[in-house]
C-alpha cells in the first residue's frame, strides 16, 4: 500500500501545498528580520563593544593611571605611561589600546577601580586602515564624551548585580 | 641555649633570639610592620602576635625573647583572630587609595591585608587626614597613609644618625614628621623609602612612573663610589627607572647612598650616542669605521713614548686590561689611572686596599680617620662605623678637617706632621692605639693626592706598624678610595711602566708638545684644557669634561649597560650586569678597544668576554675570586720622607656630584641645591 500512498501524494501535490501553506502562514506573523542599519536589536547593558575612557560630571578624567587594566589585559593590548600632573595628581600621559589585539574580554573594565575604562555599546567602529584602530587617550576620551549617557545608564543598570 | 617548641617543632636557638626570629629560622612566616632586622624593636604594630602556652593573651613575638620550654603556636584561631583585629584597626585610618599609591604591588600592608583583612569595613565614621610633610627633593610623603610603625624614626636615629624624624601627638593624633619643617639632610635618606612598609614615604623622582610588575630586575653593583654597593637595577623598555639596594652583609648590608639610588637619571642625559670627530674646531658625527681608522692612524703615527693613556674613575677592569694590553703591546709606557694625582702605587696590595674589610669595622675598638670624610667618600663605610659606635666601646679619632660624621669624634688636629709624631711614639695618641684590642686606621684617598702623598702613605704605614695595627689575625690598615676603578686598575698595574710618565708628567708633556696622543678612558676629572695641542681620544659614555676637549670620541657604555668587573675599596671583585643596551651606536668598552686593536692590525687575543675574563684572572688571581676578599700580604710601600705641615683637605666638595653620571643627573642637581649650596653659601656669606 505504500506505493499507492506515495503515488497519491505525488499526484495531488499535497507536500507542495503544505510547504506553500507554511510559507504563506508567515505572512501573518510578526517579522524577525531587521532593516539594519536602520533598525537594531536590543543590546544588553553588559555588551562589550568599543572602549571609552569616562570623565566625572565635572569634566575631570576618571583614569588615575593605576595600571591594573594594563596588568590584567590578557592580550597585552593596553599601554600606559604616567607621571604627576601639574597639580600633583596621578594621571596618564599615554593611554593606548591596540584594538587589533583586543579580544573584548572585558577584564579591563572589571579591573578598573574608578569605572574609567569601559567597553561601551558601540560595535560599529570598523576602519579602512589598521592604524586607525590603534586608539590613543584622546580618541578614548572622545569616545567617553560621546557615549557617556549610555555608558552611565548601562553601569547603573548592571549595578544591582555586583 | 633555650629550647622551645614552635607549632610542635622543637628547636634550640641562641640566647637573646626573639620568638619571631626563631619562627623565621623554621620558615614560619609571621606578619609584621614595625619589626625590621636592622633596627631596634619597638613592638608597636602588634601584627606579629602569636600564642604562647600559659600566657593569658597573645604575645608580640618580635619583642619576646625565647625562653626555655616555651610552647608557641602561630597558626591557631586565637592568633588569626588577634591579627585580624589588629589589621582592622590599622585599616580604619588607612586610606583606600592603593590604585594611586606608588607602593601598590610591593606594599606590606596590601600583602598582609590579603591574609588578615576583610573585604569590607565596619567603620563608618570619618577617616583621619594628616598634612603632608616636605622632606626634600628625594622623598615624597603622603602622611595619611602612615601606620605609625616608626621604622623611619628608628632608621634616621640609628642608621643615618640624623635625628630629624620624630612623632608628635599621641594615639590617633600621632603624626610622623620632622619637628621643624626641614629636608632630611642625610646621604642615606633614600633608604627611608625602603623601610616604610606602606606608601607614606615614597621616592619623589620615581613618582607614578611604573608599577613593580612592569619592571625587569637586574642584580648589579654600584660604581659611583668605591664601596661597591650591591644594587638591583629596575628597567622598563631600555630605561633605568630606579635602583634599589640588594642585601650583602659584607658590603652595604641593605642600604645604599642617595647618589647610588638617585643618580641614574644622569644615564639619560648628555650621553655620547655615536662617534664624533673634531674638524675645524667642531665635533661632527662620524661612523665607527672613520673614528677607529682616525684613532688607529694617530696611534700609529706617534712614537710610543709620545703616547699616553689616562683611565677614569668609572673604568671597568676588562677595558683597563684591554687598553693596557693594546698600548703596552705597542710599547707605550705612560699609562695612568690615578686621575687625582694620588701617589699610591701597586707596590704592595695591602697598602692600597681596605684590609680590615668593611664588615671588619664591627670588630674595631679604636678608629683613626686620616684626612677623610667617610660620610661623603664612602657613605656605607660611615654607616658601618656608626653601627659599631652604637654597640659601644668605640672611639673614633680624626686627624684632618673636623666634620660631622653622625657620631662623636675626638679631634687630634689637622696637622699632617702628627702622623710622624704618632709613628715615633712622641704623640700620646700612639699609646691609645697600642692599647686598643683591634685598632684600625682609615686613610682617605685625598690625603694621598697631596704633593707629599707618598710620604703620607709611608707615615701611615709607620703608624700601622708602630702601633700594632698589623698582626697575624688582624690588619687595621685601610685606604678608603673614592673611584670604583682605582683598586682594579692598581691590581692590573695600569700605572706608568719603566720610563713612563705619571699624571703630572703626561699633562706637562702635553703642554710642551712631548706627548702627542692622549687616550682618555672615561677620564673626566682632569682639567681638559691641560692637554695643550695633543690629539685627545676620548672613550666614555658622557659628554663631560673629557669629551669637550676630545678630538675623536668613541662612545662607550655606562655601568648599567655592560657586564663588567669592578674591584671595590676592600679588594672585592664584583660583576655588574647588563640591564639595558648602550644608547645609540655606543658599545661595551672592551669591545671598542678590541675593535681598535683590529684597526691597528694587532688584534688582541680575546674575542669573547669569557676569554677576556680568563685573561683577567691570569693577570691577577683576584679577578677569579668574585665577591671574595683575599687577605693581602703586608709589604713595604710609600716613600719615607718628611710629611709637609700642610693641613689635610677633603677631596669631595659636593657628595651629590662626583662623576660624569651624577653631574648629568637632574635629581642630583636638586640635591646639590637643597643640601650643599645652602651650606656653602652660609660659609662664604654670599647668601641673601
Amino acid at each position: 500500500m505504500a506505493w499507492l500512498d506515495r503515488t497519491a501524494r505525488g499526484l495531488f501535490m499535497t507536500e507542495l501545498v503544505k510547504g506553500f501553506a507554511l510559507t504563506f502562514s508567515y505572512m501573518f506573523k510578526p517579522r524577525v528580520t531587521l532593516n539594519y542599519p536602520y533598525e537594531r536589536s536590543p543590546l544588553s547593558p553588559r555588551f562589550r563593544g568599543e572602549h571609552a575612557l569616562r570623565r566625572y560630571p565635572n569634566g575631570e578624567e576618571r583614569c588615575i593611571a593605576c595600571k591594573l587594566c594594563e596588568a590584567v589585559c590578557p592580550a597585552l593590548a593596553i599601554t600606559i605611561e604616567a607621571e604627576p600632573r601639574e597639580d600633583g595628581s596621578r594621571r596618564t600621559t599615554r593611554y593606548d589600546i591596540d584594538m587589533t589585539k583586543c579580544i573584548y574580554c572585558g577584564l579591563c573594565q572589571e579591573a578598573c577601580p574608578v569605572d574609567a575604562i569601559v567597553e561601551g555599546p558601540n560595535l560599529e567602529f570598523a576602519t579602512e586602515t589598521r592604524e586607525e584602530l590603534f586608539y590613543n587617550k584622546e580618541k578614548l576620551l572622545a569616545n567617553g564624551d560621546r557615549w557617556e549617557p549610555l555608558l552611565a545608564a548601562n553601569i547603573a543598570a548592571d549595578a544591582p548585580y555586583r | 641555649m633555650p629550647k622551645l617548641t614552635i607549632d610542635g617543632i622543637e628547636l634550640e636557638v641562641a640566647p637573646g633570639t626573639s620568638v619571631l626570629q626563631a619562627c623565621e629560622q623554621l620558615g614560619i612566616e609571621v606578619p609584621r610592620f614595625c619589626y625590621h632586622e636592622k633596627l631596634s624593636v619597638p613592638a608597636n604594630c602588634r601584627m606579629c602576635l602569636v600564642e604562647m602556652e600559659k600566657a593569658p593573651k597573645p604575645i608580640a613575638s618580635c619583642a619576646m625573647p625565647c625562653g626555655e620550654g616555651m610552647v608557641i603556636k602561630t597558626d591557631t584561631d586565637t592568633v588569626h583572630k588577634a591579627r585580624k583585629g589588629v589589621m582592622e584597626f590599622l585599616l580604619i585610618n588607612h586610606p583606600l587609595d592603593c590604585p594611586i599609591c606608588d607602593q601598590g604591588g610591593e606594599c606590606d600592608l596590601q600583602d598582609q591585608a590579603v591574609g588578615y583583612g576583610f573585604d569590607r569595613g565596619r567603620y563608618g565614621e570619618e577617616k583621619r587626614a594628616v598634612k603632608d610633610k616636605n622632606l626634600g627633593p628625594l622623598i615624597k610623603t603622603i602622611m595619611t597613609r602612615c601606620i605609625h610603625c616608626t621604622r623611619c624614626i628608628r632608621f634616621s636615629d640609628e642608621i643615618a644618625g640624623v635625628s630629624v624624624m620624630g612623632a608628635t601627638g599621641r594615639g590617633e593624633h600621632m603624626e610622623i614628621g620632622t619637628y621643624v619643617e626641614a629636608a632630611v639632610s642625610s646621604e642615606l635618606s633614600g633608604n627611608l623609602v625602603d623601610v616604610c612598609p606602606v606608601g607614606a614615604l615614597t621616592s619623589k623622582p620615581y613618582a607614578f612612573t611604573a608599577r613593580p610588575w612592569e619592571l625587569r630586575k637586574t642584580e648589579s653593583v654600584d660604581v659611583l663610589d668605591a664601596v661597591g654597593s650591591n644594587i638591583r637595577i629596575d628597567t622598563r623598555g631600555g630605561e633605568v627607572l630606579r635602583i634599589l639596594p640588594r642585601l650583602n652583609e659584607a658590603v652595604n648590608e641593605e642600604w645604599i647612598s642617595d647618589k647610588t639610588r638617585y643618580a641614574h637619571d644622569g644615564l639619560k642625559r648628555q650621553r655620547l650616542d655615536r662617534p664624533y670627530i673634531r674638524e675645524n674646531g667642531k665635533l661632527r658625527a662620524a661612523s665607527w669605521e672613520e673614528a677607529l681608522a682616525l684613532t688607529a692612524s694617530k696611534l700609529k703615527g706617534a712614537a710610543p713614548e709620545k703616547i699616553a693613556a689616562i683611565a677614569g674613575d668609572l673604568a671597568d677592569a676588562e677595558s683597563l686590561l684591554a687598553l693596557k694590553d693594546l698600548l703596552g703591546g705597542m710599547g707605550v709606557a705612560s699609562l695612568e689611572s690615578r686621575q687625582d694625582g694620588s701617589a699610591i702605587d701597586a707596590a704592595s696590595r695591602a697598602g692600597y686596599i681596605f684590609n680590615s674589610t668593611i664588615a671588619g669595622i664591627e670588630q674595631a675598638d679604636q678608629i683613626l680617620l686620616i684626612g677623610t670624610n667617610p660620610r661623603w667618600e664612602g657613605a656605607l663605610v660611615n654607616a658601618r662605623i656608626r653601627k659599631r659606635y652604637l654597640q659601644g666601646g668605640l672611639t673614633v679619632t680624626v686627624l684632618g678637617p673636623r666634620v660631622d660624621l653622625t657620631f662623636p669624634i675626638e679631634h687630634l688636629g689637622n696637622d699632617a706632621t702628627l702622623l710622624n709624631a704618632i709613628a715615633d711614639g712622641s704623640h700620646p695618641y700612639a699609646e691609645t692605639l697600642k692599647a686598643a684590642k683591634k685598632p684600625l686606621l682609615i686613610l682617605g684617598s685625598g690625603a694621598l693626592a697631596r704633593p707629599d702623598g707618598a710620604a703620607v702613605w709611608a707615615a701611615a704605614r709607620a703608624v700601622a706598624e708602630a702601633c700594632g695595627l698589623v698582626r697575624e689575625d688582624w690588619n687595621g690598615f685601610n685606604v678608603l678610595h673614592r673611584a670604583a676603578s682605582r683598586v682594579g686598575a692598581l691590581d692590573l698595574g695600569f700605572l706608568p711602566a719603566e720610563g713612563g710618565r705619571d699624571l703630572a708628567g703626561i699633562l706637562d708633556g702635553a703642554r710642551k708638545g712631548e706627548v702627542e696622543v692622549v687616550y682618555l678612558l672615561g677620564a673626566d676629572e682632569i682639567d681638559a684644557q691641560n692637554f695643550g695641542r695633543a690629539f685627545v681620544i676620548y672613550q666614555g659614555h658622557h659628554g663631560d669634561r673629557g669629551a669637550h676637549r676630545a678630538d675623536v670620541i668613541l662612545p662607550g657604555a655606562a655601568y648599567t649597560e655592560k657586564n663588567a668587573t669592578y674591584v671595590n675599596t676592600e679588594g672585592r671583585a664584583q660583576h655588574t650586569r647588563q640591564a639595558t643596551f648602550p644608547v645609540g651606536e655606543a658599545r661595551e668598552d672592551w669591545k671598542i678597544i678590541r675593535a681598535l686593536s683590529g684597526a691597528l692590525g694587532k688584534p688582541l687575543p680575546y674575542d669573547t668576554l669569557q676569554q677576556l675574563r680568563k685573561r683577567l684572572a691570569d693577570a691577577n688571581p683576584v679577578f677569579a675570586q668574585i665577591d671574595r676578599v683575599t687577605p693581602a700580604a703586608w709589604g713595604a710601600f710609600g716613600t719615607a720622607s718628611a710629611v709637609a705641615a700642610a693641613p689635610f683637605t677633603l677631596p669631595v666638595e659636593n657628595f651629590y656630584m662626583t662623576d660624569a653620571i651624577s653631574r648629568a643627573s637632574a635629581t642630583m642637581a636638586e640635591c646639590t641645591e637643597a643640601f650643599v649650596s645652602p651650606a656653602v653659601a652660609e660659609r662664604t656669606g654670599t647668601h641673601g
